[in-house]
């Protein structure tokens, strides 16, 4: 089977003054699809970066990327645009909507890039949305809706598309702790309809609900594993890495 | 992406921002308005003018002899015989003598102008008898002191009906033969306010008693330039010299003096037009804050699978519509200018000069701010495109 995800011994390095910083110190992992992981570090840990070149909004300095058995590591802007459209859903800690268009607008963004026929794209955001409840809210902006509402808006923008991958950047980041544990309760529905999902997070906790966690510190991988017996490390509060 | 999504997209975001929207388009909303008045008061201005030469007759030839010494001379035989050699170029002729006098009817003067003519002369002006007859022959031999008197003087003084009554000019009187039919609009001082008498009769009664001045009828106006050729060799036989006479041709004076204005305009339109790249950089340098402010937009459009294609289409094509909706209302205004200009063109210089804007012109002024949307949105845009999605989510 071929893993939905393949780093090999992949780096990402930093010129910072006189120095270089390795921000992805060379890492190798496989994610399979159907899988639901967590990538959990602190500030600094190399994580952003990772969730970066997973999202195809970067690419490593060394080191090969396989998106879907594709090396997508020596891509240029247009070719990765594609990837990202095609196999990524993202679901960012800020929401990131559109602010001038409404809800289902926002849920019909990718498919305009991907080429969808207007009525094909209005039938699946419609689809979309009202798996996540927001069928009564198609013609709010965002700006009128909750930050609860506001992220299931933009998980419904992610699988709008039909990606083969979910990836969500701290999406419970900006809610308070009920709405977040109602994001990773549909995160974990979405999981088990047979999607894979690759969550990162400085939270422990959160990281926690996932099936597998894999642990980064400076820039390499610490622990690889499943979330239960996990080595419970006290969460350093960090709060300065959006 | 099509075409015409990128199209709405655009007109949401200029209407989003209307205020701004406007303040961008200005530059191009004066510059295309200006170049249509300009080019619409050309226009009228080579319109009014091909008219009232035609009503005058651009089928004529005015000849003015300047003379040379006393020696030499051309009398009105000469020139008929001159008709009568050429009659496959020339039509008719008329002798024209300006007479000075003062016109009276009753106790009022007038200040009309008084013509000697032949009795070919209103045929050549295509002028029409409304009533009465025409100046004849041998009105001519006789030196009759008759006249033929313009619309204006016949509503005005005789009620349209001055046939049979007297008037005087210059102290001698006069009577009314016949009325022209009116030519434009019976007022003071227009074609319509004029006396025509024999020029035989207007000749003695001047202090000269010469006749300086002739014009001829041409046959076409196609062989205006012959017929001029044909005049002027035979005058230069006479005088022995091409500096005691002067032909002009009525149609040669249009043409110079169309060609002038065609010059005058494009210029005039071509300053209007700086105002049209000036407002093109307007919008570029609007087009660059957006960018800036949109940046987290572009960043999450880059981030959902916008290529650097439909970024930039996104940019150009809202910097072109931005332009073309200016262009659309700079027409609109160049079109109210227009009417305006004609309105208070008819009152201040009470001339009926009308303002047309031409179709060329507006097209010429609509495509051109279409291309220089496109061409200050370009750097914009691809100022956009070039965007790195990770900066662009993470600025704030």
């Amino acid at each position: 089977m071929i893993p939905l995800i393949e780093f090999r011994d992949l780096y990402k390095l930093y010129p910072m003054g006189d120095t270089v910083v390795h921000a992805v110190d060379g890492i190798s992992m496989t994610i399979y699809e159907g899988e639901f992981v967590a990538i959990v570090g602190q500030s600094g840990s190399g994580k952003s970066t990772c969730m970066n070149i997973i999202g195809c909004l970067d690419v490593p300095t060394h080191g090969s990327y396989f998106l879907g058995g594709k090396d997508v590591s020596k891509m240029n802007d247009n070719r990765l645009a594609e990837i990202r459209n095609k196999m990524i859903g993202f679901i960012f800690q800020q929401y990131n909507l559109l602010a001038k268009l409404n809800v289902v607008e926002n849920v019909e963004v990718p498919m305009l890039y991907a080429g969808v026929s207007k009525s094909e794209r209005r039938k699946r955001a419609l689809e979309v949305l009202s798996r996540v409840g927001l069928s009564d809210k198609i013609k709010n902006l965002p700006k009128q809706l909750s930050g609860g509402q506001q992220q299931r808006v933009s998980i419904a923008r992610a699988m709008a598309g039909k990606p083969k991958l979910l990836l969500c950047d701290e999406p419970t980041g900006a809610l308070d702790s009920r709405t977040g544990k109602e994001v990773l309760e549909l995160l974990q529905e979405i999981h088990k309809e047979g999607n894979t999902v690759v969550l990162i997070t400085h939270d422990n906790a959160i990281a926690s609900k996932a099936q597998r966690i894999i642990r980064l510190e400076d820039g390499k991988i610490v622990y690889d594993g499943p979330a239960k017996g996990a080595p419970k490390q006290v969460s350093v509060e960090d709060g300065g890495e959006a | 992406m099509s075409l015409r999504q990128s199209f709405l997209m655009a007109i949401k975001n200029i209407m989003s921002s209307k205020v701004r929207s406007l303040l961008t388009m200005l530059g191009i909303i004066i510059g295309v308005a200006a170049v249509i008045v300009i080019v619409g008061l050309g226009n009228g201005m080579e319109t009014y003018m091909t008219d009232s030469f035609k009503s005058m007759g651009t089928n004529l030839l005015t000849v003015t002899v300047l003379g040379r010494g006393s020696s030499r001379s051309v009398s009105v035989e000469d020139m008929y015989q001159l008709l009568d050699d050429n009659p496959e170029y020339l039509d008719a002729l008329s002798p024209t003598v300006t007479y000075n006098g003062t016109v009276k009817i009753g106790s009022e003067s007038l200040s009309s102008s008084v013509t000697g003519v032949s009795e070919d002369y209103l045929y050549m002006k295509a002028y029409e008898i409304d009533r009465g007859r025409d100046l004849s022959y041998i009105d001519m031999e006789n030196r009759s002191k008759v006249c033929v008197v313009g619309s204006y003087i016949s509503k005005e003084f005789f009620n349209g009906n001055p046939v049979g009554k007297e008037i005087k000019i210059g102290g001698n009187t006069f009577t009314v033969i016949g009325a022209m039919a009116e030519e434009l609009e019976s007022e003071e001082g227009s074609t319509d306010d004029c006396v025509y008498i024999p020029y035989t009769t207007a000749a003695r009664l001047s202090n000269t008693g010469k006749i300086s001045s002739y014009t001829f009828a041409v046959v076409s106006e196609e062989t205006i330039s012959e017929s001029k050729a044909i005049i002027e060799e035979k005058l230069e036989k006479i005088f022995g010299s091409d500096s005691a006479f002067l032909v002009i041709s009525l149609s040669e004076i249009l043409d110079v003096m169309s060609q002038m204005i065609d010059i005058m305009v494009t210029v005039l339109a071509g300053i209007a037009a700086i105002s049209l790249v000036v407002g093109g950089i307007g919008i570029m340098n609007i087009m660059l804050v957006s960018v800036t402010e949109r940046t987290r937009e572009i960043g999450i459009r880059k981030a959902l699978g916008a290529k650097q294609r439909n970024i930039m289409s996104q940019f150009v094509i809202e910097a072109a519509t931005t332009s073309a909706l200016g262009g659309v209302i700079g027409i609109g205004m160049g079109y109210m200018f227009s009417e305006i200009a004609t309105r208070v063109i008819s009152v201040a210089l009470e001339v009926e000069m009308k303002v047309i804007p031409t179709v060329g012109s507006v097209m010429l002024a609509f495509g051109i701010s279409v291309g220089i949307g496109i061409l200050f949105g370009y750097l914009p845009a691809k100022k956009a495109a070039r965007l790195n999605p990770i900066d662009a989510l993470r600025y704030e």
